[in-house]
């Protein structure tokens, strides 16, 4: 590692050169971080803080990962990925995974050759207007400037919506979120539109977010999940398990708080074991260490802990559960059992 | 390599391949082709390696599939259903319009500017000396930025002139100056109108049989006759009879606040216009010190020589120094044009649909064919610039013939 | 006629009068530069109009400006209605502009520090009249900023330094048995010298060591500076070995050259930052990846190189053919005729040149934004602007970038008049 660090040096700056190989896994352990790909800056789901430290709730998925993998939650490196770069990123192995609320579509699964490994989040497209245009709803846009983020899925969904109710729209186009609140901010748009998750992060960096509503229409159905490159199963596996813990671990009532004293005493229940690498070996057969999940889970708490956290309610994005809810609770989030 | 085994084969050592002048450009040249090679060679198979782990392929029918997207400014026919080549096709045409408007007003502050250079006021000399300075050593995409910035944010919006009592008001009803853009009327042409346009063409066509004719009379005949008011008057009076007698073929449409934006006439988008004035005054900065350069060029003895034969200044300008001034400004003038059309790429930074935001921008993105995007991108401009080069190269070997 | 007829006869010169007042001083120069004509009066009196609206909007704007605000509502609440500047943003942001926002603070005297060893280092490349022994410290100066930027144990540039002074010692001891054999035999020397550097320097990590910082972590305008400079100074030599290869008459070598250049300078650098972003990946052995700071600077380098290329190529053309002539009359080979005689001859001349290269590269480095790296551009246009407390500031912002890229800009091309100046009076 060292050698080869050198070795960038001699072109300036660091080259790491990994060993070529299929197995992410033994990569990221070689290395010793994980690399993540997220987006450029969304509060609540990922934004460096004042400290220049990376915060939110889809660097929580890389934390989680690295836990479990490295057994260390810092051990991230963190890319911010545009919507342009970030499949280049991950299929040239810049990154080893991408938790950028990227939505699963089967385009991106088959043609791109990702693998969407689960969701974190189900999310749908939504439009936010100034409260002093007067509008509510989204069928009386015909005819409004739209900023949108060009590459992602809300663009297409965007003249999928305006066609069918054979409305017109003028677009305009913007690269990033941060330039969308600006053109928005500025009035260069009537509205704006993204995953409505993204809509209630931006607005809650507003002065006043009182004064813009978020149209009640959803538009279409966005899941948003990590995702890795095809080609490394074993590598799938473990994100998609280490999400699966999560949000078990939410069902099961294992919290940050609470895991340190179960994974000690052991519980009466099976699964809950399971999950914490006291019973059965998981954690081996996925190729990593039995408590795997517990560094996972207390990387940041379970999924409730982490949405709470970040984009919760209390927070100034302020999401309610909704479909992100357990699905006992009436929730889609239903993990398979740990067995 | 006859000479090679002809007379001293025997002789012949390896080191003299390296050594002996005679052999060695050879041999550089085969470890060059032979390093070249394997450079393409290495590249090839790592695409070829990466591709296949990736389980991707080089493939061109993705120009045919529908794009899906909408495109704010499109020159010819395009909708969400139509191909990503469509798609291209109309960034290409956004790309060519703001170059070629880039170019032509660039060149009208360049020449304007390089002359107020020389001007003898001290002033105008300064200010423009100012103006050259600041722009040129100013990145133009931060132009275009503050440009696009300080247009979004000092004009009104499109709400604003909304109500009884707006906060702004359209110039003469006819146009709205907005924060999303400009809107002006626009000529819609009826049945007739061509007769209109015929007339318009004739008389243009006229007005320079006349000058000619009038430029014969004077050296043929030495009687001057009259240019600018029977120029002026060709040009109105057919066209303005014509029109009315066809019945006003050719009506304006207006635009009018209707919804969330104006309706109709025609509308440039403040990316356009962004993009175009900043590439525009960005350039003129490199272009009016090439004019300065190419009149400071032509010998001061060219002037007084035109002075003392009595031509008044404009005259000299016109007939003694611009001519020869030209052949030095407009090698470098032709290679500005093709900096412009190649900065005109960072239509990207404000939302220009030009072929790099389409093709090299959604159409990438949402297709994830980065290599073949980026090919054909680059492809286009280089077909632009060795047009432009072609171009220059034909001018430059004119201007030679015509030295000797 | 007698003396007696004649009423008066002047018999000594009258004093020298000054001249009327309209044809001296300041009145004369008024009416010479200022109102020599009814059109010159008219622009006159526009321009002082315009110049008069100018001062009268930005002086109060300037004056009134609020130095100490922590957001924009609360520097208007200061203001109250009154126009002025919210310079706040530039203190408060100071460092996010100047060094990024990840960039470790305690560290940012290091940058600071590389930056005014550049100046010193680099002023014995510009001005000739300082002692030449001081290029010994340009030469130096890549490896001290590389360890102070980056950090890391000073071993590591120790290690590359001592590589390429191994090589040229070896290249020396050989050169009398031909250019060619002592080129390769001193390129190899460096190259295992590096290799077993890269032991030493990698078994004592802690030898000397600043904190390392990983290039991700480079921003603001000294990324900019950094890009500029390293790019700048890697392709000159790329661009001078490139316009050899066109002049060369070895068609290969010729050939592949011209393609080079066209190429490059045929497409937009956005396009080749695209490369850099989304497409080099591709061509990389299977699992290695650059990051991307350096991918871009190895795309920028090539763009440059192109550019110098073609200055090179001018300054190379327009020496006489006699040089050429001579030193291949005193029996010089190539290698020799080109670094003795044509080559110091034809950079001299090409100098402005690449000058003019360097500015243009430098105002480049800012479409790295584009891409979403964080310079000085990109720091203003996401961050920055899109921070709560500073959303629709523009002027304050845009000005002072403005200002950082014409200072340097404008400095770099004085220099290159002045030394045109100069070069034109050697040649007299």
């Amino acid at each position: 590692m060292k050698k080869t660090v050198f070795l960038g040096a001699l072109t300036v700056a660091g080259l790491t050169a990994g060993v070529a190989g299929a197995a992410t896994l033994d990569d990221v352990k070689a290395r010793g971080k994980l690399n993540c790909g997220v987006t450029t800056g969304l509060v609540g789901f990922a934004a460096p803080d004042a400290n220049g430290e990376w915060q939110g709730f889809d660097v929580a998925v890389c934390r989680a990962v690295a836990a479990a993998t490295l057994g260390d939650p810092s051990a991230v490196e963190f890319v911010p990925t545009t919507g342009k770069t970030r499949f280049t990123a991950l299929a040239s192995g810049e990154v080893d995974m991408l938790a950028r609320n990227t939505t699963w579509t089967l385009s991106r699964d088959v043609d791109l050759k990702n693998e969407f490994v689960g969701i974190n989040y189900y999310d749908g497209q939504g439009f936010m207007v100034p409260k002093a245009l007067g509008v509510s709803s989204a069928k009386e846009l015909n005819g409004a400037t739209v900023c949108i983020q060009t590459g992602t899925t809300t663009e297409l969904n965007l003249a999928d919506f305006f066609r069918a109710n054979d409305m017109e729209y003028e677009p305009v186009p913007i690269e990033t979120n941060a330039e969308g609140q600006q053109q928005y901010l500025a009035g260069s748009c009537d509205t704006y539109t993204t995953d409505s998750s993204g809509l209630a992060a931006t607005r809650a960096t507003f002065e006043n977010p009182t004064e813009h509503v978020i149209l009640p229409e959803i538009i279409s159905k966005e899941p948003l999940g990590p995702l890795v490159r095809h080609g490394d199963p074993e590598w799938g596996d473990i994100v998609r398990w280490t999400l699966n813990s999560l949000i078990a671990a939410e069902e099961y009532g294992i919290t940050s708080a609470n895991i340190q004293d179960m994974a000690a005493n052991g519980t009466d229940n099976p699964e809950v074991n399971r999950i914490l690498g006291t019973e059965g070996n998981l954690g081996e057969m996925l190729g990593l260490e039995n408590d795997w999940a517990v560094n996972a889970i207390m990387a940041g708490g379970n999924y409730g802990e982490l949405f709470e956290k970040h984009i919760g309610e209390n927070t100034p994005v302020g999401l309610a559960r909704g479909l992100n809810a357990q699905w006992k609770d009436g929730g889609l989030l239903y993990s398979p059992p740990f067995r | 390599m006859s000479s090679l085994s002809a007379s001293r084969a025997d002789s012949f050592k390896l080191s003299q391949l390296f050594n002996d002048t005679r052999y060695r450009s050879y041999t550089f040249q085969f470890i060059a082709l032979l390093l070249l090679i394997m450079l393409f060679a290495y590249l090839g198979s790592n695409l070829v390696q990466n591709l296949r782990d990736a389980g991707l392929n080089i493939s061109y029918q993705f120009l045919g599939e529908p794009a899906g997207y909408d495109i704010n400014q499109r020159l010819i026919e395009y909708d969400s259903q139509s191909s990503h080549l469509r798609a291209s096709v109309v960034g290409v045409l956004n790309t060519l319009l703001v170059a070629v408007l880039g170019c032509i007003l660039a060149t009208i502050i360049g020449v304007v500017v390089g002359i107020l250079r020389l001007s003898k006021n001290w002033l105008i000399r300064k200010i423009m000396a100012v103006y050259v300075e600041i722009f040129r050593n100013v990145p133009v995409l931060i132009w275009i930025l503050i440009i696009l910035s300080v247009f979004t944010a000092i004009l009104p919006q499109p709400r604003d002139f909304r109500g009884e009592n707006p906060d702004a008001s359209m110039l003469w009803d006819a146009f709205a100056f907005t924060g999303r853009g400009f809107y002006f009327p626009k000529p819609i042409f009826e049945a007739g109108s061509g007769i209109v346009i015929a007339t318009f063409i004739a008389s243009i066509i006229g007005i320079f049989v006349y000058r000619a004719y009038a430029r014969k009379q004077l050296y043929e005949a030495g009687r001057l006759l009259p240019i600018f008011w029977p120029s002026v008057g060709l040009f109105f009076v057919p066209v303005i009879v014509m029109f009315f007698i066809m019945g006003q073929p050719i009506v304006m449409d207006y635009p009018s606040l209707q919804g969330f934006n104006f309706q109709g006439g025609i509308f440039a988008r403040n990316s356009f216009i962004s993009l175009w004035f900043a590439l525009s005054i960005y350039t003129a900065a490199f272009i009016a010190e090439n004019v300065r350069a190419g009149i400071l060029a032509v010998s001061k003895g060219q002037t007084e020589a035109a002075a003392s034969l009595g031509l008044r200044p404009g005259r000299i300008m016109n007939l003694v120094v611009l001519p020869q001034a030209l052949r030095i400004i407009i090698p470098p003038l032709i290679s500005q044009y093709l900096n412009l059309t190649k900065n005109s790429s960072l239509a990207i930074a404000v939302g220009y649909m030009d072929v790099t935001g389409t093709l090299g921008g959604i159409t990438l993105n949402q297709t994830g064919r980065a290599i073949e995007s980026v090919l054909l991108l680059m492809l286009f401009y280089l077909a632009i610039s060795l047009a432009i080069s072609a171009v220059m190269n034909v001018y430059n070997n004119a201007v030679k013939l015509k030295e000797r | 006629m007698s003396k007696s007829e004649l009423a008066f006869v002047r018999h000594e010169i009258l004093p020298e009068q000054t001249p009327p007042i309209t044809d001296a001083g300041i009145v004369k120069w008024l009416r010479d530069n200022l109102f020599p004509g009814p059109i010159n009066t008219i622009l006159t009196l526009v321009a002082i109009y315009f110049l008069f609206k100018l001062l009268s909007g930005a002086m109060p704007w300037f004056w009134n400006g609020v130095w100490t605000a922590s957001s924009l509502s609360e520097c208007r609440e200061i203001l109250n209605g009154a126009t002025g500047g919210c310079f706040s943003v530039l203190t408060e942001r100071w460092n996010q502009l100047l060094f990024g926002f990840k960039y470790p603070s305690e560290a940012y005297w290091r940058p600071t520090l590389a930056f005014v060893l550049l100046l010193v280092s680099i002023a014995p490349v510009l001005f000739s009249m300082l002692p030449r022994k001081l290029l010994i410290l340009t030469v130096l100066y890549p490896f001290v900023a590389f360890w102070l930027i980056w950090g890391g144990t000073i071993l590591t540039p120790l290690m590359i330094l001592l590589g390429f002074v191994a090589g040229y010692v070896a290249f020396r001891r050989v050169e009398a048995k031909g250019f060619g054999t002592a080129a390769l035999l001193g390129i190899a020397v460096t190259v295992v010298f590096w290799w077993l550097g890269g032991y030493i320097s990698s078994a004592a990590p802690n030898v000397v060591a600043l904190t390392p910082v990983p290039s991700r972590d480079m921003g603001g305008f000294m990324l900019n500076m950094i890009l500029g400079t390293v790019c700048v100074s890697l392709s000159l030599p790329f661009g001078v070995l490139l316009a050899l290869g066109r002049q060369s008459n070895m068609p290969i070598i010729k050939w592949m050259c011209v393609i080079f250049i066209e190429f490059i300078r045929g497409v937009p650098l956005i396009t080749l930052l695209f490369v850099a972003n989304v497409v080099l990946a591709y061509f990389l052995p299977p699992g290695t990846s650059f990051d991307l700071i350096l991918r871009v600077i190895i795309m920028i380098t090539m763009f440059a190189s192109a550019y110098i290329a073609e200055v090179v190529r001018g300054g190379l053309a327009a020496l006489p053919s006699g040089q050429y002539e001579a030193a291949n009359s005193l029996g010089l080979d190539y290698a020799q005729s080109m670094r003795l005689i044509i080559l110091p001859q034809a950079l001299k001349i090409s100098i402005p040149g690449i000058v003019n290269v360097a500015v243009g590269l430098f105002k480049d480095t800012t479409l790295v934004s584009v891409i979403s790296m964080f310079d000085l551009v990109g720091m203003i246009r996401g961050p920055i602007l899109a921070s709560t407390e500073w959303n629709g500031i523009y002027w304050e912002l845009w000005g002072f970038a403005v200002v950082l890229f014409f200072i340097v800009c404008y400095s770099i091309s004085q220099y290159s008049q002045w030394l045109e100046h100069q070069l034109q009076r050697d040649h007299r």
